[in-house]
């Protein structure tokens, strides 16, 4: 596959003993585009991530990133990705002038062009001023800002990004968000792997989602939200027994099939017309007689994705990845 | 927000990577972080610089009475060759809790990410721990000093006496590679390797004179290599020993070559099974 695919994989499984971690994916990202693998906890992402920056072997499958073979030239891939591993990898004792400059070192570049490079990211990210501290001061939106930072150093063609955001609070995810948007507008092929929804709405051409190592659904953020119904109609009823006929009259109104969750009471079903939808479902619902206690339009979480999806909520069980595997 | 946004594009995206600096460059930026570390956390250091002083101490003045060197002479010029040698033995514990920790905290993952010649992680830690083992090495050279020790040999025989041992240091580099990657935490290395390690330099001539030990243990000792190589120290460093018999074993009649034997034969098996192990240890 020529220079239009900046990874490119075919047919991947990896097995940890019994588990399968990853039972066939085939994926790819575009040159200059951005993809994102959208999954629970467990779902393969990080296994995905770890052969394609050729830590981990695949037992079967074939990948190409930069256009070289992971498993046959794995020095080849190395020299042209950047890795932004889950848990921000940049070493707490040193600085954060230190880190940028021995990864330049260990991406063959010169003491000379190491250090100007460094100079050259501590700036772009904003981390000037701390840039003679020791990480290990560092709060969690820095640690990862030069975590991206570093993964920059020796201008890469392919970034993969392991759950950038997990862990930070919502402002400094918000930040990061913004930085990682303007890292994507240079024309960088990104691989990013993430827990929500919005993240790879937001910054990815396309969205893969995987669930036990399965790819479940994939397109852009439009057709995914068709598929998947965009927004929802979220109905909560009083009283448990009326849950089916909530989720009878739900299904006519709208047209699509209504899902219940019984542990919240709770009926949930595409809106295909945004408010119109709930103003015909609360008048459904009163002409039922079925009482309500809570009835919005709501963005779909994962869990309601995965629950359209699978039929099944996103799990957290690591079916995937053994402990300290990741 | 405004602090946080990064600035225009400015430069674009290179095309040719760069090209490889070789194996010996990239040991050598790994080594220097390592050391980075060792100066930025001398807390950790206490194995090599209070531990190996204190010891020397602790058995001048607390033992330092009660026990005789046979064939006469200071006991606190006997204890130095005794307590270098258990030091040296002590270097596989440095290396293999730092290898652990890299482990744990993915530095190691983010390491492999990257462009460097294969061994250059492993070389740089056997450099950082082999450059670190120096350290208690000089330390204990001068408390000895201050305690009434001296070097009566020849400067070449000096020379001879530091060079053992720091290949001994190498040699036992090997097998904290091997202890790190074999071992999953940090916390087991630690427990671990004093186990393994602690009563090994005990069952020997380090701090006591092999021949009044009992039946087995005095075998044990006779052959263990941490006795022949406080004997070979002693000698080449021109301090008392205990005179050899001719009923004494082989090991006992030729301490500097049997130790050199260890020496090589610990790297000889070691070294390969460390890096099977640590690539082992990586292959998740």
């Amino acid at each position: 596959m020529p220079d239009e695919y900046a990874v490119y994989a075919r047919g991947l499984v990896r097995r940890y003993g019994a588990k399968t971690a990853l039972a066939g994916v085939d994926f790819e990202v575009k040159t200059g585009s951005v993809t994102a693998i959208l999954g629970p906890n467990g779902a393969g992402k990080t296994t995905a991530v770890r052969i394609l920056t050729t830590l981990s072997e695949a037992d079967e499958g074939e990948a190409t990133v930069a256009g070289f073979n992971v498993r046959t030239h794995p020095h080849e891939v190395r020299r042209r990705i950047g890795l932004a591993a889950q848990d921000a990898t940049v070493d707490p004792l040193l600085t954060g002038r230190e880190n940028l400059v021995m990864l330049g070192e260990l991406y063959q570049m010169g003491r000379g062009e190491a250090k100007s490079r460094a100079a050259e990211l501590l700036t772009e990210f904003s981390l000037d001023d701390a840039a003679d501290r020791k990480v290990a001061g560092y709060s969690g939106g820095m640690r990862r800002r030069l975590d991206l930072a570093a993964t920059l150093v020796a201008h890469p063609s392919v970034l993969f990004l392991d759950e950038p955001t997990t862990g930070l609070d919502p402002r400094a995810r918000n930040e990061l968000w913004g930085v990682l948007a303007t890292l994507v507008e240079r024309g960088t092929s990104v691989l990013l792997t993430t827990q929500y929804l919005e993240e790879a709405e937001r910054l990815a051409d396309e969205i893969i989602v995987i669930d036990h190592g399965r790819i479940i659904a994939r397109g852009d953020a439009r057709q995914l939200k068709r598929e998947i119904g965009g927004d929802h109609v979220h109905v909560v009823v009083v009283d448990p027994a009326r849950l089916n006929d909530a989720a009878v009259t739900l299904s006519e109104v709208t047209g699509a099939h209504a899902v219940i969750e019984a542990a919240t009471r709770a009926v949930i079903a595409p809106a295909a017309d945004g408010v119109q939808t709930i103003v015909r479902a609360a008048q459904a619902l009163g002409a039922a007689g079925i009482a309500v206690e809570d009835l919005s339009l709501r963005q779909p979480t994962l869990d309601e994705v995965f629950l359209e999806l699978t039929g099944q909520p996103a799990n957290a069980d690591d079916a995937g990845v053994p402990a300290g595997g990741r | 927000m405004t602090d946080t946004t990064i600035s225009r594009p400015t430069a674009t995206v290179r095309t040719e990577p760069y090209r490889s600096r070789g194996l010996l460059h990239d040991t050598w930026v790994i080594a220097r972080r390592g050391l980075t570390h060792l100066v930025r956390q001398p807390e950790q250091l206490t194995d090599a610089t209070i531990q190996p002083v204190m010891f020397v101490l602790l058995f001048a003045y607390v033992f330092g009475g009660a026990i005789a060197v046979p064939g006469g002479g200071e006991y606190r010029e006997f204890l130095m060759g005794g307590i270098f040698a258990q030091t040296v033995v002590f270097t596989a514990f440095g290396v293999a809790l730092s290898l652990a920790t890299d482990r744990k905290n993915q530095a190691i993952d983010r390491f492999r990410s990257l462009p460097i010649a294969r061994g250059a992680v492993l070389g740089g830690h056997a450099l950082t721990n082999l450059l670190k083992s120096m350290l208690p090495i000089v330390l204990m050279s001068l408390c000895g000093l201050a305690i009434g020790w001296r070097i009566h040999s020849s400067i070449a025989d000096a020379i001879l006496g530091y060079a053992l041992l720091l290949g001994f240091s190498f040699a036992m580099i090997w097998v904290g590679i091997l202890l790190g990657s074999v071992i999953a935490t940090p916390e087991g290395v630690t427990g671990t390797g004093f186990v393994v390690l602690f009563p090994l330099t005990f069952m020997a001539s380090t701090f006591v004179p092999t021949r009044t030990m009992p039946g087995l243990l005095r075998v044990v000792a006779e052959w263990n290599p941490v006795t022949t190589l406080s004997d070979a120290a002693r000698i080449l460093f021109g301090n008392p020993n205990t005179p050899v018999v001719p009923e004494d074993p082989w090991s006992i009649q030729h301490p500097i070559a049997y130790s050199v034997i260890w020496i090589v034969a610990i790297i000889v098996i070691s070294a390969p099974l460390a890096v099977r192990a640590y690539e082992k240890s990586l292959a998740k």
